[in-house]
């Protein structure tokens, strides 16, 4: 499977991304080790120097963090992981009430909107 | 240790027409270059000379500290832009052709690549499709433990999930201490293996850039950077 890659942000912002997904979403759990370099730029199509880039920027973050002989391990710290899964909902949700008022929908209309929503889907 | 590459000053005149001007850069060691610019503005020149087919009119080409020379053809592999394989040698034939000429050319290598491309080595070049032609030469070029490897314009004619394949061929083949010199119009196709750009315009270097460096600074792609520089 190839990474889906758009043209607007740099590319190793948007592996640096795609990883911080991985990790929230649970593909990669806490205290995991992750492939290495070579094959997470295979999996991507892209540069490996790249790849590194993005994962050097994701040690900073500490979400992940390098042994120097045994390789890059996602974090052990499970809140950080939750801090960073709360963030990116929250990202979401903005982005999500952004558009919905960008259609030019009162914030009642979108309430509405969402309750709608919540007795179809249930 | 010196740059891989190194272009000082360089300037090639046919006659009256400027072909290069004055152009000057390096490339450090594991990088990917993509050599890019529009049609005439002296891609093909450049890659001419740094193989040292043509000489300059002035101005020096190094690779690894070294003027193009016997030396400089061991370390560079090159793919010209042109048919340049006697067409009536089957893929055998090439092999043992190149095995003969190349110390660093890896046979084993180049099967594995045939195999993966559906290719075998009775095929005969004069019956192949342009695609194939050049997946061939491809295959002779990157199977070589080079340096520096010179593409120019090296998968036009091949269709979008070869070309796929050869660009993971490209990233996954080349050593740590190598570099790879690409000269493209297929901008959208390999800009995420690239680290650095080289735009070239009239002969003159345009930009040097890292592809996040130009992604960041104008919130689009390369591609679509190129064709907004060099809209017509």
């Amino acid at each position: 499977m190839s990474w889906e890659l758009n043209n607007e942000k740099p590319i190793y912002v948007q592996l640096m991304d795609y990883i911080m997904l991985s990790i929230i979403s649970g593909r990669y759990s806490a205290g995991d080790k992750l492939p290495p370099v070579r094959e997470l730029a295979q999996m991507a199509s892209v540069n490996p120097n790249t790849m590194q880039k993005a994962l050097s920027e994701l040690e900073n973050t500490g979400l992940i963090f390098s042994n120097r002989t045994s390789g890059r391990f996602v974090t052990d710290d499970t809140d950080l992981i939750n801090r960073c899964r709360k963030n990116l909902a929250a990202e979401y949700c903005n982005d999500f009430f952004e558009k919905l008022k960008s259609l030019g929908l009162t914030q009642d209309e979108i309430n509405a909107l969402i309750d709608d929503c919540r007795h179809t889907s249930s | 240790m010196s740059s891989l590459l190194e272009c000082q000053t360089l300037t090639k005149k046919y006659g009256s027409l400027i072909a290069l001007n004055n152009v000057s850069f390096t490339v450090e060691r594991g990088r990917i270059a993509g050599l890019l610019g529009p049609n005439a503005s002296g891609k093909t020149t450049l890659i001419k000379l740094i193989n040292g087919l043509i000489t300059p009119t002035s101005g020096t080409v190094l690779i690894n500290g070294q003027k193009p020379g016997i030396e400089s053809k061991l370390k560079i592999s090159y793919l010209p832009d042109a048919n340049f394989l006697p067409e009536w040698m089957i893929v055998k034939q090439l092999l043992n052709y190149y095995s003969d000429f190349y110390s660093n050319f890896n046979i084993n290598k180049a099967y594995d690549m045939l195999a993966r491309l559906g290719l075998n080595d009775k095929m005969r070049l004069k019956s192949m499709s342009k695609g194939t032609k050049e997946k061939v030469q491809l295959i002779l070029t990157m199977s070589r433990a080079a340096d520096l490897y010179c593409l120019d314009e090296p998968i036009g004619g091949v269709d979008p999930a070869s070309r796929d394949y050869i660009l993971d061929t490209i990233i996954n083949n080349y050593n740590e201490n190598g570099s790879i010199l690409i000269s493209t119009h297929l901008i959208s196709d390999v800009e995420k293996v690239l680290d650095d750009v080289l735009i070239i315009q009239n002969g003159c270097l345009y930009m040097h850039k890292s592809v996040d460096e130009i992604r960041k600074e104008h919130n689009t792609s390369v591609d679509g950077f190129f064709r907004e520089v060099f809209r017509c």
